[in-house]
Order: C-alpha cells, then structure tokens, then sequence
C-alpha cells in the first residue's frame, strides 16, 4: 500500500474527484459568478461616485442640492435583490437535497468513522475490518457505482470530518450519529482533517483516503482481514507489548490487546504515517513515538511508555511486522 | 509650573485634586460623556492586549511546521483573542459611543438612569479583568492549563469537567456572563433614554438615523443576550453540580450549546456591525455635504435587519446534521438578509451622488468601510448557500469572511468614528497627515492578511490549527497574511501617536469643526457636563442645516 501513499494528490475546494465535491463546485461557481458581477456593479458605482463627485479645489461654497430620496429607486434596488435571493434559494436547495438525500446505491460500501481526540477510528462492519486514520476505498467509475457511505460517530467531543477534493464537512457529534458519503472518480490518496475545534492536538488530527483501482481494493480489503502475523523472531517484543499497558488501549488482534481507547495496531505497517498524520510511518518515527509520543504530537492522549531501552527496541521490532 | 500654580490659586477645590482626587472622579461618576469615554478607553486597551494575542498567531502561522508558540498556548490565544474581540472590545467600544454620543444627539442631559449606567459599565470592567485574570488564578488544578482554550463559542462537550479541567472555562463562564449582564442593563437604559428623553420637537421621525440605531441594537441586545446568560448558568451547573444539559458522556446535548450560543451569536454580529453603520449614517452625509438618502428607507431597513437576523442561527450549524429542510430553512432566512443590508449600500451610494465629497480621514475610513462590507456581505451570501458551506465552513474562508465584518466594517468604523467625534469630546482635532498615514498602512495590512485568508481556507486550511504541513499550498499565503499584520500593527501604533500628540497639541477645533449638522456640535467641545445650557428644540431631523440654512430648511421638505 505504500505506493498508494506516495502519490497524494493536492489541491483544494475547487479541484473535486467526487460526486458530492463536484456538485458544491458547480453551484459554488454559480455563485461566485453572481457575487462577482455585484461586486464589479456596485463596487464601480461607489467608484464613480467617490471620483465624480468629489469636492474640488475651484468649488462654490454652495452646498450641493439636497436629495431626500426617491421612491421608485428605492423600490428598484429592493426588488432586484429579492429577485436573485429567490434564484439562489431554489438553486441552494436542490443542491442540498441532492447531496443529503441521496439513495444508497445497493453497491456501497459502509464505513463508520469514529472521531477520538485526536486521530479517526475507522471500521468497515460489512467487512470486519478495523484501522485508524486512513480511510480506503474503492474508485467508482464506468467498471461500477461504488460509493462510500460513511456513518459518523463520536467518542468524546465535536470533531468535523474533511476531505475537500471530495465532498463538504460533516461533524461527528458525541450522542448523536451523522451520515455523509463520498464517490471518487478517480484513483490516489487524498488529504484532509478534522475541522471542528477540539483540543490540544486539533491541527494534527489529520486523515488521508486512499482510493483504489477495483483489484487493488480487493487485496487491500483481503489483507486487512488476516490476523496480526506471528513471527516467532519478533516474538520477545510482542510478549513486551502484551504485558504492558499498550493493551489497555489498542487492539492487536490474535493477541491479548484489545483495549478501544487508542487506534487498531493489527496491520499498523499498512499505514502510512502514524499519530492520525503527525510523523510518516518509520521505524525511527515509531520509535520516538512509543518512547514519548509527546516528541511527535505534544499532548498526545497516550502517555509516555518509559520502556527500557531493550524493550523499546523489541517492541518496535514486533510493531514492525503488523504488516 | 506657573501655569499649574496658578490653576491651584485659582480654585481651591482644585487644589485637593491631584492624581488620586481626579482618578476618584472618574471612578465614583455617573455622567454618560465619562462613562462613554471610558468605555472607548478600556476597549481600546483590550483592543492592544487581544492584538497583540493577533500577532503572536500569525507568527506562529507565518511557516508551515513552526514550534514558535506550543498548541496548549496557541490554543489559549486563539480563544482569548476572540472572546476579549468581542466582549471586551467591540460591545464596550460601541457601548461607549451611543453612551456618550445619543444623549447629546436628542439633546437631554444625560440617560434616563445614570447610575444603573454606572453598574453596567463597572460589571462590564470587573468582568473583562476577570477574564484575563485566568493567566493567573486559572490553574485550579495542577498542571490544568491557565487561561481558557476552548474556543471563543465554546462548543460543549469539550467544555465539560472532563475535556476541561481546573478553573479556566469558569473564568471563561462568569466573565463572559458578567459583561452581557452590564450590556443588557445598558440597553434597557437606552431604550429608556431614546424613548422619554428626547428634546422638544424630536419626534421619533426627526431622530438622527444614529439614534434609531441605537434604539434597533438595544432592542437586540436584550433579545440576544438573557439565551447565552442562560446558557452559561447551564454549563456552570454541569460543571459544578452535575447537571447534564451538555454533558454527552450522561445524555446531554452537544447541539443545544450550538442553538444557545448561536442564538445569541449572530445577531451578535448584527450588534456589533448596526453600531459601524450608525457612525456610516453620521459621517457619509456630513463628508459628502448632503441629506441622507432615503431617510425612512434607512430605518426600516436597520429594523428589518434585526428582525431577520434573530432567525438565522443556525447557519452556523450546516455541518452538524441538520435536515435538508432545516438547511433550506436557515439559508433562505440567511439570504434574506442581504436585500436591507444591500438596501443600505445603496442608500449609501445614493448619499454620496451628486455631493461634493471631502475625503478627510473620517470619510477614507468610511469609503473603505463600504467597500469592505460590499465584500464581506457577498461572501456571506456565498456561505448561505449551504453545499458550499459545507465546504467553507470552519475553514479560514469564515475567518476572513468574519475578519471582513469585524475589522473591515466594524474596526474601519470605529477609526472614523473616532476620528470624527475625537473633537468633540477633547477639544482637539487629531492629525490629518498622521490620520492618513494610518488608514493607509491599516488598509494595506488589512488586505494583505485577509484577503490571502480567503484562498487558504478554499485550498483546505481549517480554522484554529496551531501548525500546517509544508506542500500543501499554504505555504506563501500564510506568509503574506502574517506580513500584512506588520503593517496593521504600524497603523496602529500611529493612531496611538497620533491620540497622544493631539490630546496635548491638537489645533483647537470649536463646537462644529465638520459643518455638521447633529445636535452634538450645538454644544461647546468637550460638552460641559450638562451638555445644553438651555434644551434645545428641534424641527427637523438636522437641525443645524436648519441654522445654517434659514433660507432652505430642512423641515419645509420633511
């Protein structure tokens, strides 16, 4: 999956590769469009006004003549206005109602994604995977319909979950559930973040969505589904990890952590940065993290292991091949 | 020294007064001119502390992956700044200008009730200390964090015990609950004032279109205000006793907080912005030698403005899940809102054609002003169109869309307001050559830190992140946003240079130096402390154009 990471694709509001992306692009362009031509109108009248009728230097000391107003132009530039409220009212809401009410194709996929402070908890019930930070999905294009149906869910406080290239934002809310969907067109791994304000370690709470071909999907939804591997060589590491607190809090599945609060180690290696986007998935980097997390992502929830040093070193060498 | 020595000859009442005699006046008074000035005063020192909290942000934001300012710092910045923004700056500042100036405008001698006045503005001070007073007594609770770092609006449930521990969302509570109790006795007082207290002749139709403004935010605030007193009781309760309004974790809601707050928080936005446009309404007709167009139209408008804007909250809520008809609800609402707020820029335009317009630095402030606000409001339009909302929503496309309203319409305001009534109440004109000097570095700076804000929230940049990642088309307008603060700072230390040399050797300015033609320059400059020796008596909505013009009255048109 490593090549998947590697070419992530930029850009913003305006470059969507999804269903519900380019809609709010073809009605934010309407709009833009409208506000431009006010904007160039009555930024040009205020202009004119402002030169034409400034006072000059061989001016009469007469005031100029006082108007009180006028009716008919009151009534003009009342009735214009309304006029193209009324347009951007229909065009807003057919927009929203095909956006948010939207059938679920039988093809879709299901996904919930559960906001933490401060990484995604990302689990496919359809398919029994679990993983964290990296939403993958498959492409849907002319080879078939295959939407991505995300329900969204909080563990602790309002996060917003955000990829602009394809679709608006959608809050998680704790005690309430929120849906959204996604449709990319096009393969690559597309950038995002939580948007809503939530804490110390909001700014780096980051996602990415890997988009597949429809056979790279398969292996990656047939590889998530194997158990934890169990190299025996590494198994000193793993025997660290399992009677640690690290199996408070996350899950290694074939072993005995199993612990929610934190994200789903099993294939930890298939990801490709760790700490929800703060550092790239190293082994150097994982290093540093299950020492002092805090060195990465200061306050960071998970506390600092203080492992010794041939533990460390073990236990980063079993974390190495949850492949 | 002579001239000291001989004030203590002269009066020996004087003479007992020095610092601390002056300063137990200025504590102990209820008159409306000192009370307005000290509101002015005090937000204007909260207007340096909260901008300079500004800067730190953006030097923090000014490079990707930048370790300046760590996220629990940043995070207490960000909150202090928008919440002292609001509370601490642009309520008392506006507070002040319709405390000192609507009195005089209907020609009574003070308000209607000058020491509830008093306690309003004394809530209000004791309340904004309270605030940044959490730097220091915040901790509560060791190694809990000092100031509050919620966010300026606060969003439940990371308000809780639980997300928020030691005392700093209490000093966050009791401050912001203190200042809107001091507001709201300040709009009853006003609504008072505006409705028994006018001068003979002043019909409610004669009212300056400033008064008529003042009346329309009181109204707001005492509408506005009581939900998030209300509310701030409620999470003081889940804080301390249990109670479970907001707390998720026993049940509670986490989008009632957003109803409350928001509730109250746009036509917040609306309080603050009505008060830019009644200085707008002063001092575009006087600049450009000319009647206000459409007089009535201008005050049905403001009143429209207030009633739409008390149904519009929740178009700060399109991401939290919301029906579709609930979405097309609100953006209709929202929409509405543009048509009397267009109705104003034009009556503003209308104002100007045909005039013969001074561009003194009253009036620069006041044209960029309208330019600013033509921006802000369409990009406002843009955001009721809910899908695309969901896009800008949270983003720094908001922050620059709210920067426009507050520091593009409200801020520019504020500066020629200042500008404009700084005669009067010291005595002295403020510098034009300085003057300039400041609205162009502000106007420069100002640009340059939001406009380029608009293109990074469209290119993904979300709001309230203490650091970004290199590469991904942040980089160089994060930059310029950052240098144009320089300039913007600049500006200001100017202004201040400017209030400083002025107050001592400004060119004296006499009763009316604008020509204008409100009841405020009928009076000596500053106003003794009755403000009219005899009541005045009005016959038209300018009654010293009436003065000037004994040939061409304005009540023969009226």
């Amino acid at each position: 999956m490593a090549d998947a990471n590697s070419k992530i694709e930029r850009g913003g509001v305006f470059s969507p590769v999804s269903t519900p992306a380019h809609d709010i692009q073809t009605v934010a362009l309407f709009v833009l469009a409208i506000a431009g031509a006010i904007f160039v109108i009555v930024a040009g009248l205020l202009l004119f006004a402002a030169v034409r009728y400034r006072a000059r230097a061989g001016d009469d000391a007469q005031e100029p003549a006082q108007v009180y107003g006028s009716n008919p132009i009151e009534f003009a530039w009342t009735v214009v206005p309304i006029l193209i409220v009324f347009v951007l009212i229909l065009v807003t809401a057919r927009t929203i109602y095909s956006v948010q009410a939207a059938a679920k194709p039988s093809g879709a996929i299901n996904v919930t994604v559960i906001g933490h402070q401060w990484w995604w908890e990302i689990r496919y019930p359809d398919l029994g995977i679990v993983t964290a930070n990296e939403l993958h999905v498959p492409v849907s294009d002319k080879r078939g319909s295959t939407p991505t149906f995300l329900r969204l869910e909080s563990a602790d406080v309002a996060h917003s979950f955000w990829v602009p290239r394809l679709a608006g934002k959608t809050d998680l809310i704790p005690n309430k559930h929120n849906d959204m969907w996604i449709e990319p067109h096009k393969a690559g791994t597309y950038l995002g973040q939580c948007a809503e304000f939530c804490g110390t370690e909001h700014a780096l709470m980051l996602i990415r969505v890997v988009v597949h071909p429809p056979d790279e999907w398969q292996r990656w939804v047939a590889a998530q589904q194997q158990s934890a591997s169990a190299d025996t060589s590494v198994a000193r590491g793993r025997q660290v990890m399992e009677s640690n607190a690290c199996v408070n809090c996350h899950v290694v599945r074939g072993t005995n952590a199993n612990g929610r609060f934190g994200p789903d180690l099993t294939h930890l290696m298939s990801r490709g940065t760790i700490g929800a986007g703060a550092a790239t998935n190293t082994l150097e980097h994982l290093k540093t993290w299950v020492e002092d997390p805090s060195v990465i992502k200061p306050g960071a929830l998970m506390p600092a292991m203080n492992l010794r040093q041939e533990d460390l070193n073990d236990v980063v060498a079993y974390l190495a091949t949850l492949r | 020294m002579a001239i000291r020595e001989e004030g203590l000859a002269l009066g020996p009442a004087e003479s007992e007064l020095p610092v601390l005699g002056k300063l137990h006046e200025w504590v102990v008074t209820v008159d409306h001119k000192r009370l307005g000035l000290m509101y002015i005063g005090g937000g204007l020192v909260f207007f340096l502390v909260a901008g300079l909290q500004a800067a730190t942000i953006r030097l923090q934001l000014a490079m990707p992956d930048s370790r300046i300012v760590p996220p629990e710092v940043f995070n207490r910045l960000m909150t202090m700044h928008g919440t002292a923004m609001v509370f601490l700056v642009g309520m008392p500042i506006l507070t002040g200008f319709f405390n000192y100036l609507v009195p005089l405008m209907i020609g009574t001698r003070d308000l209607a009730f000058p020491r509830l006045n008093a306690f309003g503005f004394w809530l209000w001070a004791f309340g904004s200390i309270l605030l940044y007073f959490s730097y220091i007594g915040g901790d509560g609770l060791y190694g809990a964090g000092s100031a509050p770092d919620v966010g300026w609006f606060a969003y439940a449930p990371l308000t809780e015990r639980a997300f928020s521990r030691g005392s700093s969302t209490d000093y966050w509570i009791l401050s912001i609950f203190l200042t809107t109790v001091g507001s709201t006795a300040t709009a009853v007082n006003l609504i008072a004032t505006i409705f028994c207290m006018r001068c003979k002749g002043m019909t409610l139709g004669k009212m300056p279109v400033f008064v008529w403004l003042a009346l329309v935010v009181s109204f707001m605030m005492l509408v506005a205000l009581p939900p998030l007193s209300a509310a701030q009781v409620m999470l003081l309760l889940d804080r301390f006793l249990g109670a479970h309004f907001f707390d998720t974790q026993a049940g509670g809601s986490a989008v009632l907080w957003q109803h409350f707050f928001w509730i109250f928080g746009h036509p917040e936005v609306y309080i603050l912005v009505l008060p830019a446009f009644a200085f707008a309404n002063e001092i575009i007709p006087v600049f450009s030698r000319k009647v206000i167009f459409g007089y009535q139209v201008m005050v049905v408008a403001s009143c429209a403005i207030a009633f739409i804007s008390l149904g519009v909250w929740a178009h700060h809520m399109f991401a939290v899940g919301m029906t579709p008809a609930g979405n097309a609800f609100f953006a209709t609402s929202t929409m509405l809102v543009a048509v009397p707020t267009g109705i104003k820029i034009f009556n503003w335009i209308g104002t100007m054609w045909g005039g013969k317009i001074r561009f003194r630095v009253p009036m620069l402030f006041s044209l960029a002003f309208l330019f600013q606000f033509l921006v802000a409001g369409l990009t406002g339009v843009m955001m009721a169109v809910v899908p695309f909302d969901w896009q800008l929503t949270d983003t720094y496309f908001v922050v620059a869309h709210f920067h426009y309203v507050l520091i593009g319409a409200i801020v520019f305001m504020i500066f020629a307001a200042i500008y404009y009534w700084f005669p009067k109440a010291t005595g002295r004109m403020l510098d034009e050559k300085l003057g300039k000097w400041h609205f162009w570095l502000f106007l420069i700076g100002f640009h340059m830190t939001f406009d380029t804000l608009h293109f990074a929230g469209l290119e993904g940049m979300p709001r309230r992140i203490y650091t970004y990642q290199p590469g991904r088309g942040l980089d160089t307008l994060n930059l310029i946003a950052s240098i144009g603060v320089i300039f913007q700072a600049a500006g200001v230390l100017i202004y201040l240079i400017n209030v400083i040399h002025s107050l001592r050797s400004g060119e004296i300015a006499g009763s009316d130096p604008w020509d204008a033609w409100t009841l405020e320059w009928a009076t000596t400059s500053p106003p003794p402390e009755y403000n009219f020796a005899v009541a005045p008596e009005v016959r038209s909505r300018r009654p010293l154009w009436d003065l000037k013009h004994p040939d061409d009255p304005d009540w023969k048109y009226e």
